[in-house]
């Protein structure tokens, strides 16, 4: 027997279909889940995603890398497809039957997007390019409006890029501070230091619903509740929440949310930004041009009301229209048999993983979505991600543009698989075994 | 080389895990520091140059494999080398990981570094091999630092 089997023995001590509990979580909440619900026919799913049967390397791919980009099924691209072929033209534009027809495509999927989140009125879903493009939208209008010197804008310490950049331009712009809400090293918000850091000079509170790279689910509402206790104002990045749990907006009571497409196995170039409307008719436009005009004159121009007056110039119409189409596929499927499905590959990817010798999972919390970061000692991740692309399984290995959190847990970089409702036991099982040859390789 | 794990030979495994003049030089006479932003990879270079001589070299710093077992093969390569020799070393290596020179014939002065050539096929990782070679031109021509980006 090789250390390689030895491992692969020691790692497959539970029979596959046995529930699985996280170390440290009570295990009766899966099965729970799991006897009540009908789970998904992955076989059937896998069929929809013609990636998942292309071969790199001789092997087969294994995507465990939806974190970065889901994969989007064909019901999706022939939506988008059709729009390109047949229906195209410009949306918001004059009287003929083509324009109008793209018009109430691109405005059903708002319609869409509206419903799947939970807000009150489309008014208040905003298009945008992506949850960067929101967050920044945000920062240059009601920040710009809000903060001023000597403020303070109020971070979550697993924030990524998107979340940390936007705020630091503005603050360097005002003369603002950041302050961040610590973490533990389990990877989970220190709630109780929000007392001391929500002050009256507190503008806006940025805060991840789901980490990137800890996979932490944090528990917004709670945030929000005590922010608005104190009169703060918060924005939700929800880029990786949207796939894996059921969002409401309302019941969270957020005043912004900003979430991607292409994470939500729609496309790329498009994103939504929630935003309470009394928000959005207060703020600013952003972007000047065509479609968010009521009426131009060389001396003056009228803008129309949220959410066009976001969304100057020509937007990404097939973009759209495929991502009210990913939300129809989501939604059919069930966003409770997805998320059983991904907790089931979360558990089992963790204890098997957390066997391996030298390997450190990054990232404990309790309630954590199917993203696992993880550090393998003398192996650094690029290594590691480059001989897992070898055998054919493709995950990130990287900052995941978080550079804090990695210098938050010390390390340069961590290898990260991210576990969509089209993966299966056998796709961890590639991945595990792809990590010991690593270390084989590496020993 | 269509396996990156082809790449991964002993050579550079065995120099990732105990890399050659690894430390730095107190008494140098040239020094940078290379990155790369992509990855984070950061190598401290110092020299020590006399009379056009490449007499002593050391590197420290972190990276992965690729990076490390470069900079150890790379500080041994050019050691006790004239100065003008390790700089054609330099745009030999260069060219031979972007594919540009064919390795040997067209790197006759790289030897046994021209086991890096599988490098080219893996173009996410090409910064990583070209980093301690990027570093020690900008220290020969003075230059506090290098970058990939």
């Amino acid at each position: 027997m090789t250390e390689g089997d030895r491992l692969l023995a020691i790692t497959r001590d539970v029979p596959p279909g046995t529930p699985r509990a996280m170390p440290g979580q009570s295990p009766a909440i899966a099965p729970a889940m799991a006897t009540t619900l009908q789970p998904l026919d992955v076989a059937a799913i896998r069929k929809d995603f013609p990636l998942l049967s292309r071969v790199l390397h001789g092997k087969p791919v294994i995507y465990l890398d939806s974190a970065v980009s889901g994969q989007m099924p064909l019901a999706v691209i022939e939506r988008m497809a059709k729009y390109e072929r047949d229906e195209h033209t410009n949306v918001h534009r004059g009287v003929s039957t083509l324009s109008q027809e793209a018009t109430d495509f691109y405005e059903a999927a708002r319609e869409k997007v509206r419903k799947f989140i939970g807000a009150g009125s489309v008014k208040e879903i905003v298009w945008t390019r992506g949850t960067t493009e929101a967050i920044n939208l945000v920062a240059q209008t009601y920040g710009r409006m809000h903060v001023k010197e000597g403020d303070e804008i109020l971070l979550s310490a697993m924030e990524h890029h998107a979340n940390i950049v936007p705020w630091q331009m503005l603050a360097e712009e005002k003369g603002a501070t950041i302050k961040v809400v610590p973490m533990t090293d389990e990877g989970e918000l220190i709630l109780e230091s929000l007392d001391e850091l929500i002050t009256d000079r507190t503008k806006i509170i940025g805060v991840v619903h789901v980490s990137n790279v800890l996979g932490t689910v944090n528990p917004v509402k709670e945030i929000i509740a005590r922010a608005h206790a104190k009169g703060v104002p918060v924005l939700v990045d929800g880029a990786q929440a949207v796939p894996h749990l059921h969002v409401d907006v309302k019941d969270l009571d957020a005043d912004f949310y900003a979430f991607s497409g292409h994470k939500l196995s729609g496309p790329t170039g498009i994103g939504v930004l929630y935003g309470k409307l009394a928000h959005l008719e207060a703020m600013p436009p952003w972007h000047g041009g065509g479609n968010m005009i009521r009426s131009v004159t060389w001396e003056k121009t009228t803008y129309v009301a949220a959410p066009g007056k976001f969304e100057a110039g020509t937007p990404p119409i097939a973009a759209a229209i495929g991502l009210g189409a990913s939300i129809d596929y989501l939604t059919n499927l069930g966003l409770e048999r997805i998320a059983a499905q991904e907790h089931d590959l979360l558990r089992y990817a963790t204890e098997r993983l957390s066997t391996l010798p030298g390997l450190r999972i990054l990232g404990n919390a309790k309630d954590k979505a199917s993203v696992i970061s993880f550090v393998v000692e003398g192996i650094h991740p690029h290594d590691l991600g480059s001989l897992l692309d070898g055998e054919g399984v493709v995950v990130r290995a990287g900052h995941h543009c978080a550079q804090p959190v990695m210098a938050r847990f010390n390390v340069p970089a961590t290898t990260r698989a991210s576990f969509a409702y089209f993966n299966t036991r056998e796709d961890v099982d590639i991945l595990v075994s792809a990590v010991i040859h690593a270390i084989e390789l590496f020993k | 080389m269509s396996d990156p794990r082809e790449l991964y030979q002993q050579v550079i495994l065995e120099h990732n895990k105990k890399p050659r003049n690894f430390g730095k030089l107190e008494a140098c006479t040239h020094h940078a520091e290379g990155h790369n932003p992509l990855c984070g990879d950061q190598l401290d270079l110092t020299l020590i140059i006399e009379d056009g001589l490449v007499k002593d070299i050391k590197f420290q710093g972190s990276g992965c494999a690729i990076d490390v077992s470069s900079a150890s093969l790379m500080t041994g390569a050019v050691k006790g080398k004239p100065v003008a020799e390790a700089q054609a070393m330099a745009e030999q290596f260069r060219g031979m990981v972007r594919g540009e020179l064919e390795p040997g014939t067209q790197t006759p002065l790289l030897g046994k570094l021209t086991l890096f050539s599988g490098v080219k096929d893996l173009p996410s990782r090409v910064k990583c091999a070209v980093l301690p070679w990027a570093t020690l031109h900008a220290a020969l021509k003075g230059e506090a630092e290098a970058s990939t980006e």
